[in-house]
């Protein structure tokens, strides 16, 4: 597969990610945000923010502007239509790789997201961002059931899952950072972030414990919207591609998802909030930086040199 | 499907009402109500369709061509930069006999041309002999220096041309200019095809359509049978300028149909004189480049340095033997509208016969007698550019004001080598389905698609242009033209 396709579905994915990671933090703390108390609406609201990163181009205004302007604002490069346009671009570079459906889908919800918004009151970010979730679900359905599950469908799993563990990452990373001034919402509306509340009651009951939800978020191998589980994803994505480009140096990429998988196989909730859990999270952010920029490095942009010393 | 307890059905309102034959030569009637022989079938059809049939079969092409995303983009809009191409319902049909003169004028054509690109490029000998004076061929703007003397696999120079023809009132099928360089539209040949036989199953066994699918198969052992000496399983590839160019569309349509890699520039790594694609598994090495980027922008080192369309070195690994371009470079000589005018003296000149297509009769303005004449009447001439195409850079003299032909003169004056003039012409008329009411005639044209490689190969059709604005003789999609299917019949 040529270079430059690959690296556009991994873009593609990773943008669609961002997005819908977006779409779910903002659709958990919004309701939570209509209540009363406006100290700790604002503390919320800045949470959100740092956790997605987005501190710079969003502080200083209120939430419901804000949080229209992180989903409906398309020069703002983070918000859900920012990263819609980021992904359909990406696909419109290799619309012969893709199947004409996922085209249809992707472009469908752009044109959806991109309608001139009326402003019909407070819902209106609900609408947009249950509008972006039917459509993001039809996407990634179609392109599990209509995608050759090939090479390229390989680097649009590694672009989902990186994006995943590090948006997670840095989620739990807010939410332990501000520990002070949470309460069982707080805890409520994180794992419905992550689609997880139902998923973690049946596992720990409606007990919410800290780390037990760390736990969950964290090192859970069978649900869809953790860390560990995106991890391993990652890990059986990279050993299929390293098969089929068995002529490129794969050992950094082995070296590297390899040491993070074991992290998270090998490593108990106790241990990590015994050290606190930021260095853990940086390291795993860290971590999936690095992966990045080696498979960018064997796969995209290799030096020539390397190819012909060979 | 009316049932029988209906009343008999009311004779449907003719859709020919408002059809008026005119000067132009007309593709279905010799005279009114008087269908030509090889148009009997579809005129019984259309005469026992009632009108809201056609306007459903209409609305199901156009569905079948959205969602087939066949669209071509427009330059200058940031959103929403596709359209559909636009198409008419009604086929446009070829008898036998007449697809023998154009297939026999084509071939013969194409082989003298190239015939003409190998001499200018190597030993002159047409200039040598006074045929064509020199200085027409050094001042032709698409003259490539560079290609002196570089031997080309096969000499082939021209591996995919689309030549314009026209049909004069005596129904003569005549050449309006050929495409040498880096023709396109042939997907909307192949996609409006397959649309028109879902709209008109019957018709197509009815009538004995000849088949034009096999032109990507054609067109890639074309490419294949031009690769390098020893290079038993050659890799092709479709070089594109991306996804702005406006024909972006047919590149991965035909990219996808032949089963090979579509390419930019930046995928592209020369080394040591030989092309190389950048792969998730290291370099491949590329033999033959389908490219579909002209050759200004194909190498920053030997062209137009500020071009990231191509790739650094790729001349050089051309000139070196090492990847094949399809079409070569420096075609652009040989399709240059002055030296159109000698193509029935090229022919003539390889071949010792005489043209079996005629060309349009072309006055040079670097000819000082013809060029007085021309200045004298602007108003009776169509005056073009040499190097345009696509309907720019022309003055249409009977439809232009005292002002245009005054400031067009000036431009004459100052560069006559790059002009030509034309008598106008008319067009010949095909009917088509207009505002979703009546059957009336619009002006057409005709581009075949020749492909050359070890063998001519013409599949029987091509791409049907037409006017869609009443009385306009402009087919450019770039100036509100269509598109319309082509039947050649069999015989």
């Amino acid at each position: 597969m040529l270079s430059r396709v690959a690296d556009s579905l991994y873009w593609m994915s990773r943008y669609f990610e961002r997005a819908d990671h977006c779409a779910r933090v903002l659709d958990a703390n919004y309701s939570l945000m209509l209540n009363p108390f406006k100290s700790s609406r604002e503390l919320r609201w800045q949470r959100i923010v740092a956790s997605l990163g987005v501190s710079a181009e969003i502080d200083g205004t209120d939430p419901q502007t804000g949080a229209m302007r992180l989903i409906g604002e398309a020069r703002l490069l983070s918000s859900i239509v920012g990263c819609v346009t980021s992904a359909r671009e990406n696909a419109s570079q290799v619309r012969e790789q893709i199947s004409s459906e996922m085209w249809e889908r992707l472009n469908q919800l752009y044109h959806e997201m991109i309608q001139p918004q009326q402003h019909n009151g407070d819902s209106d970010p609900l609408r947009l961002i249950n509008v972006f979730r039917e459509g993001t679900y039809r996407f990634q359905g179609v392109t599990d059931s209509t995608m050759n599950h090939g090479e390229g469908w390989h680097f649009i799993q590694v672009g989902k899952y990186i994006e995943r563990a590090c948006g997670l990452s840095a989620l739990l990373d807010a939410q332990f950072a501000a520990l002070a001034g949470t309460d069982d919402l707080d805890w409520v509306a994180l794992l419905t972030s992550c689609s997880a509340f139902e998923a973690y009651c049946k596992v720990y009951t409606a007990d919410l414990k800290p780390s037990a939800v760390a736990e969950f978020l964290l090192l859970n191998p069978d649900f869809p919207y953790t860390v560990r589980y995106a991890v391993e994803q990652m890990h059986g994505a990279l050993r299929v591609l390293a098969g089929i480009s068995s002529a490129r140096k794969t050992s950094t990429i082995e070296r590297l998802i390899g040491k993070l998988q074991s992290w998270l196989a090998y490593t108990q909730i106790d241990e990590i909030m015994m050290r606190d859990l930021h260095p853990f999270l940086a390291g795993i952010i860290e971590q999936c930086h690095r992966l990045h920029a080696a498979m960018h490095e064997v796969y995209i942009e290799y030096p020539i040199e390397s190819v012909f010393e060979a | 499907m009316a049932t029988t307890s209906q009343p008999a059905e009311r004779a449907a309102p003719d859709p020919f009402s408002l059809y008026e034959v005119q000067s132009a030569y007309d593709e279905m009637f010799r005279g009114p109500g008087r269908p030509r022989s090889h148009y009997r079938a579809l005129y019984s059809r259309l005469l026992s369709l009632r009108p809201d049939e056609l306007r459903r079969s209409k609305q199901e092409a156009d569905l079948s061509f959205f969602n087939q995303g066949i669209t071509f983009a427009v330059y200058g809009r940031s959103e929403g930069t596709e359209r559909i191409f636009p198409h008419d319902l009604l086929p446009r049909i070829i008898s036998s006999a007449e697809w023998g003169t154009i297939e026999r004028g084509l071939t013969q054509r194409i082989t003298a041309l190239n015939l003409f690109l190998k001499d200018v490029y190597h030993e002159r000998r047409i200039l040598h002999d006074g045929i064509i004076p020199g200085e027409i061929i050094y001042t032709c703007r698409h003259f490539r220096r560079q290609m002196r003397g570089v031997k080309i696999p096969r000499d082939v120079y021209v591996s995919v041309c689309g030549t314009d023809l026209i049909r004069l009132p005596d129904g003569k099928f005549v050449v309006l200019e050929d495409n040498l360089r880096v023709p396109s539209g042939v997907s909307y040949m192949l996609t409006s095809r397959k649309v028109m036989k879902q709209i008109f199953p019957l018709l197509f066994r009815k009538c004995g359509v000849r088949p034009i699918e096999h032109y990507s198969q054609a067109l890639l052992s074309a490419l294949r049978s031009l690769a390098p000496e020893g290079r038993s399983s050659p890799t092709i590839v479709l070089l594109t300028p991306g996804v702005y160019n406006s024909a972006y569309f047919e590149h991965t349509y035909l990219a996808r149909q032949m089963g090979i890699e579509l390419v930019e520039g930046r995928d592209l790594v020369v080394h040591d004189n030989y092309v190389y694609m950048r792969t998730t598994y290291g370099l491949q090495r590329i033999d033959v480049i389908y490219r579909r980027v002209d050759d200004d922008f194909l190498d920053p080192l030997a062209f137009r340095p500020d071009s990231g369309l191509g790739a650094a070195g790729l001349f050089n690994a051309y000139r070196a033997g090492n990847v094949v371009l399809a079409n070569a470079l420096g075609n652009g000589v040989a399709d240059d509208k002055a030296i159109y005018a000698y193509v029935p003296a090229i022919i003539r000149y390889y071949l010792g016969e005489d043209p079996i297509l005629d060309n349009v009769e072309t006055l040079l303005m670097i000819d000082d007698v013809q060029r007085r004449h021309v200045c004298d009447n602007l108003d009776k001439f169509v005056l073009k550019a040499v190097g345009e195409s696509g309907g720019y850079g022309m003055l249409i003299g009977p439809h232009s004001t005292s002002e245009q032909r005054a400031r067009f003169r000036e431009r004459i004056l100052a560069d006559p080598r790059n002009y030509i003039a034309q008598p106008t012409l008319t067009l010949s008329t095909a009917p088509c389905f207009i505002d979703d009411e009546h059957i009336e005639p619009r002006h057409v044209d005709l581009r075949p698609y020749v492909l050359y490689g070890d063998k001519v190969t013409i599949v029987p059709g091509g791409l049907t242009r037409v006017a869609l604005r009443k009385g306009s003789l402009v087919v450019n999609s770039s100036q509100g033209g269509g598109s319309k299917d082509t039947w050649v019949l069999q015989s």
